[in-house]
């Protein structure tokens, strides 16, 4: 990949929830247009490493700067780095008394104080680009999980953040549903959007990455193109990760 | 059965029962809301956590809440009489009524946040919208059913406290029972009275819930 401008850096970041370290020594450098993948067993810290991103963790030691400019000080202005900094949840959060076009203009005309009719011109467009037009007036209860989750994306889209964190945004989702969200992030990720991406899903990682970043432990075992990292891991602790995960797939029982 | 002048003071009872609890409940809001608003938010788990703010107002409601109505009825007549002109009556006894239940309001609104899924809340956070945003748009319009079962309890608390407050000349349906039905032996009366408080509660607790039902919007309809 040429040398692009690096949008989000991480310096030895360490996040300790006081009963022993979550992240031990992360750093790393997400540049314009990169497509991020991190996987690792359950408790590794990823999806915390991502909410650390977006401040809704704190961290204990290290740095986070965005477009060189640190954010992990006291005094940071948590509301005006989030709109930089979108994210997707596993849980989708939708507000659930809203329709999906509420949910959707909350964000740019509430937080970011834009034209109304602007906004909704531009939810019409995004909703169009993932298959929703015909489900703006419905409310979240109303709608599958799939949909709901690609309504939350949308709801990040518009924000037009430099960077968007999708956190396991299948894992609560049918087997038959995850299919149509991946496209979606798949799709973005063509269309130049910077991603982080934390998933189990481990093809869609091996489609959509232009880096993959194995984590264990807190830290960060192996780094690399997705080529790398699936035929030649370095390290054994990947090796037998992705092991398990090809011996699942033989077993053909497990839908992670 | 009752004569006219009795229906006519029966009547005149329900009405002042009416206007204590409303009048009482209205007020008992505006200042129970905002502390349970703030109660909500400064908790350890809330999106700006105080521990003094929070601290402060769990005390100051606890103690509120520890004293027996009837007692407060009459520790609180010399700031009675200072707002209202007179400690007996009904406007008289609003303002008890309203110390009473701001504290218990706060706590149940307080509850009623709390319960506002967390996820919820950080979407809102993760957009960048700030506490007023997420107080207005996220915590209230989302426990707002929440809320309405809240308001509901209220209204019928309130209205039993009024009928206590008829103890000591507080008017309404409660002061008729104790004057005719304890003081003159009219159980008749008291009777009467009872129905319709029950009556009351009743009417006021089904539009309650039926407005809440009216607004969830989480089930599929």
């Amino acid at each position: 990949m040429e040398k692009k401008e690096i949008v989000l850096e991480l310096k030895h970041v360490r996040k300790d929830f006081g009963n022993g370290p979550v992240l031990k020594d992360i750093s790393l450098q997400l540049h314009k247009g990169e497509v991020m993948v991190f996987i690792g067993p359950s408790g590794c810290g990823k999806s915390t490493l991502l909410r650390c991103i977006n401040g809704l963790e704190g961290i204990q030691g290290g740095e986070i700067l965005l477009n060189g400019k640190l954010i992990s000080t006291e005094n940071t202005k948590w509301s005006e780095v989030r709109q930089k900094i979108g994210m997707v949840f596993q849980s989708y959060d939708l507000f659930p008394h809203m329709t999906v076009m509420e949910n959707i203009l909350l964000g740019p005309v509430k937080v970011q104080g834009r034209n109304r009719k602007e906004a909704e011109q531009e939810a019409e467009r995004l909703l169009e680009r993932v298959g929703l037009s015909d489900k703006q007036r419905a409310f979240p209860a109303q709608l599958s999980g799939g949909q709901k989750q690609r309504a939350a994306i949308v709801r990040a889209l518009i924000m037009k953040p430099q960077i968007l964190l999708f956190d396991e945004v299948t894992a609560a989702l049918d087997p038959e549903m995850v299919r149509e969200v991946l496209d979606v992030m798949l799709e973005l990720a063509k269309s130049g959007g910077t991603m982080m991406i934390v998933t189990h899903e481990l093809s869609f990682a091996k489609a959509v990455a232009d880096r993959i970043i194995f984590l264990d432990d807190g830290i960060i075992v192996e780094s690399g193109t997705p080529e790398e990292f699936f035929t030649r891991q370095k390290t054994e602790r990947a090796q037998r990760f992705l092991n398990t995960f090809i011996f699942r797939e033989e077993k053909g029982g497990d839908e992670a | 059965m009752p004569d006219s002048a009795t229906l006519i003071m029966l009547l005149e009872g329900t009405c002042a029962t009416l206007y204590m609890t409303l009048v009482s409940t209205l007020f008992g809001y505006v200042l129970g809301l905002p502390m349970g608003i703030v109660l909500a938010v400064t908790d350890r788990e809330g999106i700006k956590p105080n521990k003094f703010v929070y601290k402060l107002l769990d005390f100051f409601s606890n103690i509120i809440r520890s004293i027996p109505f009837l007692i407060l009825l009459i520790l609180v007549i010399p700031l009675t009489k200072a707002i209202v002109g007179k400690s007996y009556g009904s406007s008289a006894t609003v303002v008890p009524l309203v110390i009473a239940a701001a504290p218990f309001i706060a706590r149940m609104v307080e509850a009623s946040l709390k319960e506002v899924d967390k996820g919820v809340v950080e979407a809102a956070q993760s957009m960048g919208a700030g506490m007023f945003t997420i107080i207005y748009k996220v915590l209230l319009a989302e426990a707002r059913t929440s809320l309405l079962v809240g308001v509901t309890i209220a209204v019928g608390t309130i209205l039993g406290y009024s009928a206590m407050a008829g103890a000591v000349g507080g008017g309404g349906l409660g002061d008729i029972a104790v004057r005719y039905g304890y003081h003159r032996y009219q159980s008749d009366i008291m009777i009467i009275t009872i129905v319709i408080l029950v009556v009351l509660v009743q009417i006021l607790q089904g539009i309650g819930m039926l407005l809440s039902k009216r607004l969830d919007r989480r089930v599929n309809k």
